[in-house]
Parts: C-alpha cells; sequence; structure tokens
C-alpha cells in the first residue's frame, strides 16, 4: 500500500469504519513507514485531545422544561387543528363544491334557466297547488264573467279580460288572485269536460310581445303568448290540441 | 353532539400517547441536540432557540419516524433548523467555500512534537473547532463528540458516505493547521 493510499485511508482507519483487510494493510504499512506512523499518531492525539477537553455542550438546565411546555402546547393546538380539519373537511368540500356548481350555472347561459323557464316552472307549480286545495282554487265563483271581471278591480293595477266560453265547450269557473313572476296577477279558471285550465294574465312590458310558446312540463302542456299589453299563460293536463283551441278563443276574444 | 365529545377525546387521547412516545424516543437526546445547535451556531442564546423549534418540527414530523435512530433522526431535524434559522439571522457566511488553498501546510510540518497538542489546552481547541468552517465543524462534532458512525453522519448531514470520510479528512487536516498556528502564535508573543 502507498503512502497516499494510506493517508488516505488513515481516518477511516482511526474512525473503525475499514474493513478488516484493509484495516490489515494499514497497519503493515505504517509499521514499515514512520511518516504514515506518525500521521496516525496525530490523529489519535488529536482525537483524545478533542475527547478530554470537556468540548461537549451539555444543554443548559430549565431547557428540557421549555421544551416539554411548548410540545404540549403544541400538542393542544394539532387536537384543534386536526378537530377542526377532519370534522369540518367534507363539510367546506360539500360547500365550495356547491359554491363552484353555482358559479358555473350562473356563468354559463346554457345551464341556466332563462327568465321563461323559471316562469313556466313557476305557474306549472301554481297551477297543481291551485287543484290540490279545494279551497284555494277561487276565489271568486263564478261562471259569470261580469262577476269575475269587478272582483279584480282594486285588487290588482290591471283590468284583466275576462270571458266566459261555455258555449264553446270551455266554462269559467271563477278567478282568483296570485303572485308570480314577482308581481300580483289575476288567474282564471277555466274547465273542459274533467280537466281545469289556469289563465294566467299580467301586463306585458312595452316592446315585449312574444309570439305563441308551446311547452310541456311535468305532464302539463304550458302555452303562453303576448296580446293586447298582457301577458298569458294557459296551463293544463288538457292535451296540447285543445288547449290551442282554448287560446284561440281568449285571443279572439280581445 | 355525543359523537363530537367521544371524538375529541379519543383525538385528546392519542395526541397524549403521540407526545408520551416522543418524550420517551426523543427527548433523551436533548443534549446531542443541543451540543450541535450549539457549534453550528456558536451562541448559547441561539442554540436554545433553534433547539427548541428543532423540538416542535420534530414533533410534527414524528409520524415519520418509525423508530429507527432517535438521535441521528433529531440531529438531523436539528441541522436542517439550524440552516434555515441561519440563512434567516445571519450574514452569507454559510456559504463560505471549502477552500483547502487557503493557508495549506505541508504534511511533513504536521508531526506530532510540531502539533505540540500539549499547549493546545481546552480553551485554544475550543477556539480552533468553531474557526472550521460549518460544514466542517457539523462532521467533526458528529464524529468526536457524538461519536457517530460515518453512515449515522450520513444520515443527519444528508451526504453520501465517501462524501463524509473525506469531508472529515480535510475538518481534522484544517483542525490540526489552525492549531498548528495558534500555537505558533502563542509561542511567538
Amino acid at each position: 500500500m502507498s503512502c497516499q493510499t494510506t493517508q488516505e485511508l488513515i481516518h477511516a482507519y482511526v474512525d473503525g469504519e475499514l474493513d478488516l483487510a484493509r484495516s490489515l494493510e494499514v497497519e503493515q504499512h505504517m509499521e514499515q513507514c514512520e511518516v504514515c506512523a506518525i500521521a496516525y499518531r496525530n490523529q489519535i492525539a488529536l482525537r483524545s485531545a478533542l475527547k478530554d477537553s470537556s468540548l461537549y455542550h451539555s444543554a443548559p438546565a430549565g431547557l428540557q422544561k421549555r421544551i416539554r411546555s411548548s410540545l404540549r402546547r403544541e400538542a393542544k393546538s394539532e387536537v384543534g387543528r386536526r378537530l377542526f380539519g377532519w370534522r369540518w373537511l367534507p363539510v367546506g368540500a360539500l360547500a365550495l363544491v356547491l359554491l363552484m356548481a353555482l358559479v358555473v350555472w350562473r356563468a354559463v347561459p346554457g345551464l341556466r334557466p332563462s327568465g321563461d323557464e323559471l316562469l313556466a316552472q313557476e305557474i306549472v307549480s301554481n297551477h297543481v297547488r291551485s287543484l290540490q286545495l279545494e279551497g284555494h282554487r277561487t276565489d271568486v265563483i263564478s261562471s259569470d264573467q261580469h262577476t269575475v271581471k269587478p272582483w279584480f278591480d282594486g285588487k290588482l293595477d290591471f283590468a284583466p279580460p275576462v270571458k266566459d266560453f261555455s258555449s264553446q265547450g270551455f266554462p269559467l269557473l271563477g278567478g282568483r288572485l296570485e303572485y308570480l313572476n314577482n308581481r300580483a296577477v289575476a288567474a282564471l279558471i277555466y274547465q273542459r269536460q274533467k280537466h281545469f285550465i289556469n289563465l294566467y294574465i299580467w301586463p306585458a312590458e312595452p316592446g315585449n310581445a312574444t309570439g305563441e310558446v308551446a311547452t310541456k312540463r311535468q305532464g302539463y302542456n304550458l302555452l303562453s303568448w303576448t296580446n293586447s299589453g298582457m301577458n298569458f299563460w294557459a296551463v293544463s293536463d288538457l292535451n296540447a290540441i285543445e288547449l290551442q283551441e282554448f287560446a284561440r278563443l281568449v285571443q279572439q276574444a280581445q | 353532539m355525543v359523537d363530537g365529545v367521544e371524538y375529541k377525546q379519543e383525538e385528546r387521547l392519542q395526541q397524549q400517547n403521540k407526545l408520551a412516545s416522543f418524550e420517551t424516543a426523543v427527548l433523551p437526546h436533548l443534549d446531542a441536540a443541543y451540543n450541535l445547535a450549539r457549534w453550528l451556531t456558536r451562541n448559547d442564546a441561539d442554540a436554545e432557540d433553534v433547539v427548541q423549534e428543532a423540538y416542535l418540527r420534530a414533533f410534527r414530523f414524528f409520524g415519520g419516524f418509525h423508530g429507527e435512530d432517535g438521535r441521528a433522526w433529531l440531529l438531523g431535524i436539528v441541522r436542517n433548523t439550524t440552516y434555515t434559522w441561519m440563512q434567516h439571522n445571519r450574514s452569507p457566511q454559510l456559504n463560505m467555500q471549502l477552500d483547502d488553498e487557503l493557508h495549506e501546510v505541508k504534511s511533513n510540518d504536521l508531526n506530532p512534537e510540531a502539533l505540540l497538542l500539549q499547549k493546545a489546552d481546552a480553551k485554544m481547541l475550543r477556539q480552533a473547532v468553531e474557526e472550521l468552517p460549518l460544514e466542517f465543524r457539523e462532521v467533526l462534532v458528529l464524529r468526536e463528540l457524538d461519536e457517530m458512525s460515518y453512515k449515522q453522519i450520513a444520515a443527519v448531514a444528508d451526504l453520501p458516505l465517501g462524501t463524509v470520510m473525506s469531508r472529515l479528512a480535510r475538518a481534522r487536516k484544517r483542525l490540526q493547521q489552525i492549531l498548528v498556528s495558534h500555537t505558533q502564535t502563542e509561542v511567538l508573543s
């Protein structure tokens, strides 16, 4: 073994990190080489000097106590953090998902129901409710248009056209007040055999006239149109053709 | 919310168990932690701050400790905490180069007689170690004062095994150089 290799390995040898074969080689070399033997003795001397000089810094008194109490505080706050984190994570995640869904729903026009769609929904709900509650179907029960029409006087800020179509097979049953589309509206109830028709009427916004629109929701047929400055929405479980027939009568009566 | 209360109690209990096993596994190495921090920072108050911070970090990471070498695990955290702390609180002495050419002493100057270790008292030795560049100081302290194996030092200082050996060799060489220059200065004065 050369002096250079020995000098390189001497630290590992001193530290006991050299395998047995290499250790023997280093020892053999040092027996013959005074320079390397001196280098070795240097390391041993340095090492024992370092060890004997009480260079070790022991922790000051009180540090352990301070660490213990800061650990205890940390443990407590971890409980708080985890309780909050774990228990409310699903709630938070759900809230976030809902919020994002709402944002997307509001931002993407295709996903957002138009005003008419919302209104159609509102009208179907109103129609169903009016049929469920026997007493709610009509506020004023009369087949006489001259009784029904004045009944709305003072209850609405407009005069809805009221006509009876008994002779055409659509007798007027009565009328009532409703609140739809953020305003008070007139609701007229007609009957066709066993079917009821609700006709909702309220003033149209100027210049907002639309043609006839037929839709179907939850099995109910809806028909809406604008005529003489009024919005008309007819809804019934009646078939679409007969409802159209009814709409024609209303339109022609204007 | 009965289940909430039970959950909280269970969570508390787990936390108490964690604290207890942490204190058993890690707290006994407080002296080693302080010794390393003290040698790296070279300041009592700084060392205390660093050790406290390191213990908090260790507690947070305790889930990742699987009962191997508690001392090496803790000292690794102490070392990292010290380095982070120094980056925030100290001048860029960290980036000091490992300049072996600086004050190079020929190896044949280093015979036991020239070293005058008998004259190198504790104070001088302490001063010499403190003068070592940080990277040398840490491997020397871990080896000579904590008597760690190369493998343990490699784990603590995050170094390859071969680098531990060569860095330790250079650290000792540098230490001898410093001691020689100090003893010579003292003899001359």
